[in-house]
């Protein structure tokens, strides 16, 4: 499990984030909402290891300070927000980067096929011969998952689990891929691995989050399961915004939620 | 864990793999690199014929045997093949540096001439020539023939770090930062070395002029044994950065997710880049636009995939270095046109052209 304790962090001397406590646990989906700004992605980079804090996080027991690059990637792989590339590659070839560490966890042999089947997960097939700068914006999000699932492919290697950290993963994708990612992320999970989301879809984060930790100015301001943590309240003070959960439109107003989605 | 996606056939030719391509044109390549080096040792000012000597050769014969002429065998192993020599090791050793900048700037405009590195490897060696005697004397004494290929390699270290540090700000290069800091490096390098030629006397200005204009024409083995071991082994340390570098395509922080140590990555990139740009420096001079011309060619062929990138650039940049090395042989013989020229002449419109081509790519 990942485990985070009194997180801060500081950039040129601003606090972004300050005292957050956090857990990811295998098996779950902890999804991080907050508004613009409220420093869900700094949060999300100090977890991966990318930015410096101060506090404690440990990974599967480890504390994250004391692990080389190479270890961190094998424990968790990381979604950014965008990727741009400067360079020709192809579909393939990028998703196939995922595979740099060599410790995706399919059996020997099957690395050189594991491209083709993290496209088809993606609902990308056929795309592998395709240059990735020639995609749409939510093609290129798919295929960075791509890539991403490609680095931990087995939710769980030698006996640890591992973990998917999705910055906004379906923040360009329309509705059909925003399940079907979303989906995905639940299987690796019930797989027995981990995930950590920062999404801002209030409806796929109750539908698909295990647990929720609201960002308000930099720290926590709630943290639990869906249904004690979404309430009018909550969302007034984070989000500044007056709303109320669970209400339907008035008269005839047409509404669509992913929950009513038929699999 | 199986699913029907394993049992397909078309498993031998996955869509979007270039790795076949890339191996069939570094067999091409090899083939073309042969050619260029029996071309360079047959032509030339004088008709010695390195046929005969290569025939010699593969009959066991020792150089200099009286079945081969003693004038020819003289051309041909001590003017023709030291010079082919240092044209393949300068070749390799500009095309794999361009091509790594270029993966370290994640730019296709990154190149060692053009920002300013091979202007500071300039200042060293210019140092060297015209201090060598008076103010950096124990230096020289010290170091003997390779103070002035370590001076060129610390000139160029110098430059890459410090450009490195101006044109990267929280991991993200910029590119008009980087070829803006370029020019302004280079130009420092170019009015320090100016100083240099300002103090240096008759003798020592006729060296610099040729030198500075590029050419292979004062190849000789003690050369290469002074720049050659040097080149080399930058050129052995690069392969090793090619997945980094991959993966780096991707931006330094997901280079960082994927389980790349990338400060070290940076660092043997710029020292290797150095080292191979330097030693190229101080024994030929200025040769532009081979570390831009060659990757882009490439990888336009075979992709930017730099597992296959690096080797082929190192195979075509010393193919094409000869070729122009030729040329500036042939042309105004029996006289000799400067290389530097010839790869400049080929080289400039190339580079227009590429940015024109990329105009709406690179994002300046």
């Amino acid at each position: 499990m990942i485990e985070a304790r009194d997180v801060s962090v500081d950039i040129a001397g601003k606090r972004i984030v300050g005292g957050v406590d956090f857990d990811a646990r295998p098996g779950e989906v902890a999804a991080i909402v907050g508004p613009n700004g409220s420093g869900k992605t700094t949060f999300l980079k100090a977890l991966s290891g990318e930015l410096a804090y101060t506090g404690r996080v440990a990974l599967n027991g480890r504390d994250l300070l004391a692990m080389k690059p190479v270890e961190i990637a094998v424990h968790r792989a990381v979604l950014p927000q965008a990727t741009t590339l400067s360079f020709p590659f192809t579909v393939r070839e990028v998703v196939k980067l995922g595979l740099v560490g060599g410790r995706s966890g399919v059996l020997p042999g099957e690395d050189a096929r594991l491209p083709e089947r993290a496209l088809a997960r993606v609902d990308l097939d056929g795309f592998a011969g395709r240059f990735y700068q020639e995609l749409s914006g939510g093609e290129q999000q798919r295929v960075q998952l791509a890539r991403v699932l490609c680095q931990v492919w087995a939710p769980v290697l030698d006996g640890r689990p591992r973990y998917l950290f999705l910055d906004e993963p379906v923040s360009s994708l329309d509705i059909k891929h925003q399940l079907i990612i979303m989906n995905i992320a639940r299987d690796f999970a019930r797989r027995g691995g981990g995930v950590v989301a920062i999404l801002h879809d209030l409806n796929l984060t109750a539908m698909y989050a295990d647990r929720i930790f609201v960002m308000h100015r930099g720290r926590l301001a709630a943290a639990g399961e869906p249904q004690d943590v979404l309430n009018d309240d909550l969302i007034e003070k984070v989000f500044d915004c007056r709303l109320r959960v669970g209400v339907l439109p008035a008269g005839n107003m047409p509404f669509v939620l992913p929950q009513s989605s038929v699999s | 864990m199986v699913d029907q996606s394993i049992a397909g056939p078309a498993m031998s030719a996955s869509e979007g793999d270039r790795s076949g391509r890339a191996r069939i044109v570094i067999l091409l390549l090899c083939l073309g690199l042969s050619i260029a080096v029996l071309l360079s040792l047959t032509s030339g000012a004088s008709d010695a014929s390195a046929v005969n000597v290569i025939r010699d050769w593969l009959s066991g014969a020792v150089p200099g045997d009286a079945a081969l002429g003693a004038r020819d065998s003289l051309i041909v192993y001590d003017i023709r093949l030291p010079r082919v020599i240092l044209g393949m090791l300068i070749g390799a050793a500009l095309a794999v540096s361009g091509a790594v900048m270029q993966g370290l700037f994640r730019n296709p405009l990154a190149d060692p001439g053009l920002i300013g590195v091979s202007a500071g490897s300039s200042l060293g060696a210019v140092a060297v020539i015209v201090l060598g005697g008076t103010m950096l004397a124990p230096v020289t004494a010290l170091l003997g023939t390779l103070a002035l290929p370590l001076a060129a390699f610390f000139g160029g270290l110098a430059t890459t770090l410090v450009l490195y540090q101006v044109a990267t700000r929280r991991g993200q290069t910029s590119v008009a930062t980087m070829l803006l800091a370029g020019i302004a490096l280079a130009a420092v390098a170019m009015a320090l070395t100016g100083i240099l030629i300002f103090m240096a006397d008759d003798r020592q200005l006729r060296d610099l002029t040729f030198w500075s204009l590029g050419s292979l024409g004062g190849a000789t083995w003690a050369k290469i044994a002074s720049v050659g071991p040097i080149i080399v082994l930058a050129l052995a340390a690069m392969p090793f950065l090619a997945r980094g570098l991959n993966a780096l395509a991707l931006g330094e922080a997901t280079a960082g997710h994927l389980g790349i140590p990338v400060q070290r990555l940076k660092y043997t990139a710029i020292i290797g880049v150095s080292a191979a740009v330097g030693a190229s420096v101080a024994v030929s001079g200025g040769i532009g636009f081979v570390g831009i011309v060659v990757p882009h060619l490439l990888r336009l062929l075979i992709g930017p995939d730099n597992r296959y990138l690096l080797p082929a650039s190192a195979l075509l940049g010393a193919s094409l270095l000869l070729l122009a090395d030729a040329v500036a042989r042939i042309i105004v013989a029996p006289a000799e046109l400067p290389i530097g020229i010839v790869t400049a002449i080929a080289g400039a419109p190339f580079f227009l052209w590429i940015l024109l081509r990329k105009r709406g790519v690179i994002d300046l």
